[in-house]
């Protein structure tokens, strides 16, 4: 290895913990140009690229790499955006460290850390977006090859919308909520993927002709049956959808949440915003939240920046089993999160007035490992105790959501309760009907979405093309 | 956009509206509601279905001005729009042939109660319809309800109009000596939940239609959790009906008063804004 290549990445500006718990910012500050640079010259740009084949969406990552420290960021871009619809908010979401970074070369180095790719993405993502040009998209003119109706319209469906129009389909994405966006825009909070980045990313993705219809939600607000008639092909994208609750005794006092509930609050609604913007949050003192993924982080975060003085995570398992990215872990430690490892809430104990008052909790330890391969954890008996809560925040998952199912109910689901579908191309059990990301795997992250939503797009088109063939040699 | 069409003053702060929802209008049923949110800054908030114009793809309906929102949109005038409508939302009521049905109502519950009654009526039901309020002037949709209704009853708690009591009294006459098959009450949750109790003293199953706090009311955030039968529903995908006889009042009239103090805060700044405007 070159002597010349830097071991660490370089480091990246970041809003100081002190300062950031108390707004909603965003954290990281991104790369200047010099940085990224710099950062780009650590690619050993290999043949092989195993970075290329860690990433659900197969972007050309040392291409991209080579043509930013080439300085021709116009190039890295249009490299990056002919593999991601989404790439400002694939560098700042993805696990980069478990997929492209994970596995790379460089990285494999002792005392190496891997190119920070994810930083290198984003700074592209955005300094295209501040130069203010972006390319004129590849508007396919003339008589489209067929018309696609994308359902819900997060990262699975705004990729798979996407792509679909780059290859000439007509495409029109249908969304309850009265924003696009699905979980980029009331799930992950503003202070790690700014709302302005996911509707700039929105908005190219208008510019390739991509129709998108607000307030409208499948099964209700149109039928699918209408859907079926209009449309050659469907992606069903709509998310898992539901929030699960554990199920224990004070779920429905007041102060008790699901992620979701608070999440949507305070991203989609803008209650960090009260009275400026209607929605209200309550303002807590004392906050638990329960569970160990990312979800969990942007919670107990979210509640720190609300003026929260005591947030706890309660998770059942430990720090080496949490789901979290390693990198909002951190910055939740930074910004004085707690956490409370082997530790599972039995019950929401009420005062008079029938607000939260603590979370009883009981200790666990792990015994074997489960389907899942983590090991179970086990309730110690007569462990519990009580934790002082005035919120409590349940953030253990999501059940797939019915509203759209049960409008159509020749679509077969698994035991869990999700769309079964071919991991490969997307297809359901039945005919033009595809679906992707998580009402087929349940909870994932939004890279493995877009990947769903890339593949189901290839599929639809042979399915659409297949079959105008077969009606053209009838 | 939903344009507002037409919009009325029908009672001390009632507000009947019909605004322009062509995929709402023609896939709305009884007992359906929309989540409306009137500006790019408001809250999200449930709203009952009071009719719907296939024709003229427009929604009706009907609310009282209580906190912010609803005070907002009694300031909207014909030609002006409400940002979002989201719906036909929630399971449609049960329309069949019951037998002879007991419709209760109060205050604007009564909208939400029109459009069951005359589907009700239109299968072939003997339709008892009991409509209460404070006073004659709040009891709302009275020369509708009577169209759909074999029986009307109406009582005011200070006997301007018809009975002086509230509606349980009424429903104690209308079920006088005969068997009532099915009974819906929609109103007020305090009259809800008396309106349960006396169905369930006279042996008379019950809908209700249930008004919890929402926020996206497609069942993704929760927030509408509601006990019935010591379970934990969502009023938004699970009802908004459920069994009257079932429902946890008290664990409902509890999760209303969540946000009081934000809700008055809200509404005494909006009130100042708008007054230092006029």
């Amino acid at each position: 290895m070159s002597p010349k290549v830097r071991q660490k990445k370089v480091p990246i500006a970041e809003q100081k913990p002190e300062e950031r718990i108390r707004n909603f910012n965003e954290v990281c500050l991104g790369y200047t140009m010099e940085e990224a640079i710099e950062e780009g010259m650590r690619c050993l740009q290999c043949k092989n690229a195993p970075c290329v084949a860690g990433c659900p969406v197969t972007i050309d990552i040392p291409g991209f790499i080579k043509a930013l420290r080439e300085g021709n960021i116009d190039e890295s871009w249009k490299i990056l955006s002919s593999a991601t619809n989404l790439p400002a908010v694939c560098g700042r979401v993805c696990p980069q460290e478990t997929q492209c970074e994970g596995v790379c070369t460089l990285g494999r180095g002792k005392d190496f850390e891997p190119v920070a790719i994810g930083k290198l993405e984003r700074f592209v993502a955005d300094w295209k977006a501040g130069s203010g040009v972006q390319s004129a998209p590849v508007v396919h003119r003339g008589e489209p090859k067929g018309k696609v109706a994308i359902v819900g319209s997060g990262p699975a469906g705004l990729t798979a919308a996407g792509d679909l129009a780059k290859m000439g389909y007509r495409v029109k994405i249908y969304e309850a909520l009265h924003e696009p966006g699905g979980v980029l825009m009331y799930g992950i909070p503003e202070f790690r993927l700014p709302k302005a980045i996911v509707r700039r990313e929105i908005e190219n993705i208008k510019l390739l002709d991509v129709e998108v219809e607000v307030d409208t939600a499948v099964g209700r607000s149109i039928t699918v049956e209408e859907l079926r008639g209009e449309y050659d092909a469907i992606f069903i994208g709509t998310g898992a959808g539901t929030p699960r609750f554990i199920g224990i005794p004070g779920t429905t006092l007041n102060g008790v949440y699901s992620a979701s509930e608070f999440l949507t609050r305070v991203n989609l609604m803008h209650a960090y915003r009260f009275p400026e913007y209607d929605t209200p949050i309550k303002k807590l003192k004392n906050v638990v939240v329960v569970g160990g993924g990312n979800v969990a982080m942007d919670a107990a975060r979210s509640a720190l920046r609300l003026g929260a003085e005591h947030v706890t995570v309660a998770y059942r398992r430990t720090q080496a089993e949490m789901p979290a990215r390693v990198e909002e872990y951190h910055h939740a430690v930074e910004e004085g999160i707690e956490f409370c490892w082997l530790t599972n809430p039995v019950e929401y104990v009420g005062d008079e007035r029938g607000w939260v008052k603590a979370v009883n909790c009981i200790r666990m330890e792990l015994g074997e490992p489960d389907e899942s391969g983590r090991r179970r954890p086990i309730p110690v008996p007569g462990s519990e105790f009580l934790l002082e809560a005035d919120g409590a925040i349940e953030a253990i998952g999501q059940g797939s959501n019915k509203v759209l199912l049960d409008a159509f109910p020749e679509l077969k689901l698994n035991k869990h309760g999700y769309i079964v579908a071919d991991p490969e191309t997307g297809a359901t059990s039945v005919e033009g009907v595809f679906a992707g990301g998580d009402i087929v795997t349940g909870a994932a992250t939004v890279i493995l979405a877009m990947g769903a939503g890339k593949n189901a797009a290839k599929a639809i088109d042979e399915y659409i093309s297949t079959k105008r063939l077969k009606a053209a040699s009838r | 956009m939903h344009a507002i069409l037409e919009k009325r003053l029908i009672a001390p702060n009632e507000y009947d509206m019909w605004v322009e929802a062509p995929k709402v209008a023609s896939h709305a049923r009884p007992g359906q509601f929309v989540v409306v949110r009137p500006t790019p800054k408001g809250e999200r908030i449930p709203l009952t279905i009071a009719d719907y114009d296939l024709k003229r793809g427009s929604i009706r309906f009907i609310f009282q001005a209580v906190g912010k929102t609803t005070h907002q949109m009694a300031r909207f005038e014909v030609g002006d729009s409400l940002s979002d409508v989201l719906g036909p939302l929630g399971r449609p009521s049960e329309i069949k042939k019951w037998g002879t049905v007991m419709l209760v109502g109060g205050g604007v519950g009564i909208a939400a109660l029109f459009p069951i009654l005359r589907e009700l009526k239109r299968v072939g039901n003997y339709t008892i319809t009991v409509l209460g309020g404070r006073s004659s002037e709040l009891v709302i949709m009275k020369d509708e309800c009577r169209r759909y209704s074999d029986e009307l009853i109406i009582t005011t708690d200070d006997g301007s109009e018809g009975i002086k009591g509230v509606v349980t009294e009424g429903m104690r006459v209308a079920s006088e000596g005969r068997k009532i098959d099915q009974a819906w009450a929609i109103g007020p949750t305090i009259m809800m939940k008396f309106a349960s109790l006396a169905a369930k003293e006279m042996g008379i199953p019950i809908w209700v239609s249930l008004n919890p706090i929402m926020v996206d009311g497609t069942g993704m955030c929760g927030g509408c959790r509601v006990e019935v039968g010591g379970e934990v529903r969502f009023a938004c995908v699970d009802g908004p009906e459920f069994d009257g006889w079932a429902v946890n009042w008290d664990v409902l009239m509890r999760r209303l008063q969540q946000y009081k103090e934000e809700e008055k805060l809200s509404l005494e700044q909006y009130m100042a804004e708008v007054e230092s405007v006029v």
